[in-house]
């Protein structure tokens, strides 16, 4: 599971941060950081659900 | 439940869809739209479509095109009747068709100044039809565009319309933009940004007449006694709920259909999204939410209270009581707002980071010694953290010592 974000789409919403803060963080600068960007399996529902809630759509979760 | 149907194929209807397939139903999935094209999302239709620089493929919602969600689809037909004794929905084309379960998400309808609408080049801004409308007349020569109501739809316009550069006055008769549901304080923010942008903001005045020529509209006349020339308005003064469909259903209907705490409308019934009312036990409030968000979260809660009943009936499902944080964002220039919780006009504020004269900052609003809302103008990392206090109970004193 691989999560890619599409940084020219991303507007830093911070909507994935508030699903699994584990794996995005919006930081002080208003740039998201991807922490995680091959989570464990453990992740894979709140990472699903962040693509899935996304206001950009810039989420895309492969494998 | 072998037959459910989602009436309103827009984002609480879909995301309603996929969360019951996700959730194993495996029966007959039909979800009806009034619309003919695929589902699509809404919020770049004021900022993204206006401008010019998206276009409607770039919008369509994911859900639409996923063939393994087994839906079957009645698209570019009304719903226009719910028969609940016998378990049907009526279709405009007058077919009738049977379900065991029912979601409800037919969203909300835009408002209109009485007896402006046959007006050429008069538009309101809900659908993708509309924003493609306004953006054809934009793009043949419109140079003066009055804006008809400071509200999200209108603020946005505003910003869209002066991103290509053209004249806009925008009208809103209270005494902020944005002032319902962020109070007087922020809205005054909002006003300034529009204002450096060079937006003719006249703020407390109403419309009297939408006057039109041969060729369409020519002038807004205000109730200040002013006279503004346009070439095109935009009214953005809210939303009506889609309910006229179930008028006679036997649901209760007040600004939108009526649920129980868990978005149980009646047996076998669930609503989500700018439709549903219902008591949001977190704020003890029976309110009706219009944020994008909120029809993810909703459509996807009303799915599996939709299920927990076919698998129990009888049960109230006290435990599925919805109970979030609504949260907003809009992108208006080069400034994005966000707001977690929920405001009202008399709520305390305090600014807790940044200032508002760097147009970068946090503010709280506390009411009844608890945090209920928090605001932020290009801060987005505080709201998700504060948005999570909320839920949890945050003080207002803990957070102002924090």
């Amino acid at each position: 599971m691989r999560v890619v974000v599409d940084f020219d789409l991303c507007e830093s919403n911070a909507v994935c941060m508030n699903i699994v803060p584990e794996v995005f963080e919006v930081r002080e600068d208003d740039f998201l950081y991807v922490l995680q960007e091959e989570p464990g399996e453990e992740f894979r529902a709140q990472v699903t659900e962040a693509v899935a809630r996304c206001p950009k759509q810039a989420i895309t979760l492969e494998g | 439940m072998d037959r459910v149907v989602v009436v309103g194929a827009s984002l609480a209807g879909m995301r309603a869809a996929e969360t019951l397939r996700a959730e194993g139903f495996a029966g007959t999935l039909t979800v009806v739209g009034e619309e003919a094209g695929p589902p699509y999302d809404r919020p770049p239709l004021s900022k993204q479509v206006l401008t010019g620089q998206w276009d409607a493929d770039r919008i369509a919602l994911p859900s639409g095109a996923k063939p393994e969600l087994e839906l079957t689809w009645e698209r570019g037909v009304a719903a226009i009747g719910l028969d609940l004794a016998a378990g049907h929905v009526s279709l405009a084309d007058g077919r009738a068709v049977p379900f065991d379960g029912l979601v409800i998400a037919t969203g909300a309808a835009a408002r209109w100044i009485p007896g402006t609408r046959a007006i050429p080049g008069v538009f309101t801004l809900r659908t993708l039809d509309d924003a493609l409308a306004i953006r054809a007349a934009l793009g043949a020569g419109v140079q003066r565009v009055v804006v008809v109501g400071a509200g999200f739809i209108g603020a946005e316009v505003a910003a869209s319309c002066r991103a290509r550069g053209v004249a806009v006055t925008m009208v809103e008769p209270l005494p902020q933009p944005l002032s319902r549901v962020l109070g007087d304080v922020i809205g005054r923010v909002v006003a300034e940004v529009h204002v450096e942008h060079g937006v003719d903001l006249r703020l407390g005045v109403g419309v009297e007449a939408i006057e039109a020529g041969d060729h369409g509209v020519e002038r807004v006349r205000l109730s200040d006694g002013n006279v503004i020339a346009a070439d095109l308005v935009v009214v953005g003064i809210g939303v009506i709920p889609n309910t006229g469909w179930l008028e006679g259903s036997g649901l209760t209907l007040d600004d939108g259909v009526l649920c129980d705490e868990t978005t149980l409308a009646a047996p076998g019934v669930v609503a989500a999204g700018d439709v549903a009312r219902w008591p949001n036990p977190l704020f003890g409030e029976v309110m009706r939410v219009e944020h994008w968000e909120h029809a993810i979260d909703m459509g996807a809660h009303a799915a599996r209270r939709l299920l927990a009943w076919a698998a129990s009936p009888s049960d109230p499902a006290l435990d599925m009581a919805y109970g979030p944080v609504p949260w907003f964002w809009s992108d208006q220039y080069d400034r994005k707002l966000q707001l977690a919780g929920r405001v009202r006009p008399d709520d305390e504020l305090a600014v807790v980071a940044g200032s508002i004269e760097d147009r970068r900052f946090t503010a709280l609003y506390g009411r009844n010694g608890r945090v209920v809302g928090a605001f932020a103008m290009n801060m987005p990392a505080r709201v998700v953290k504060y948005r999570q206090a909320i839920a949890a109970g945050l003080t207002w004193d803990d957070a102002l010592q924090g």
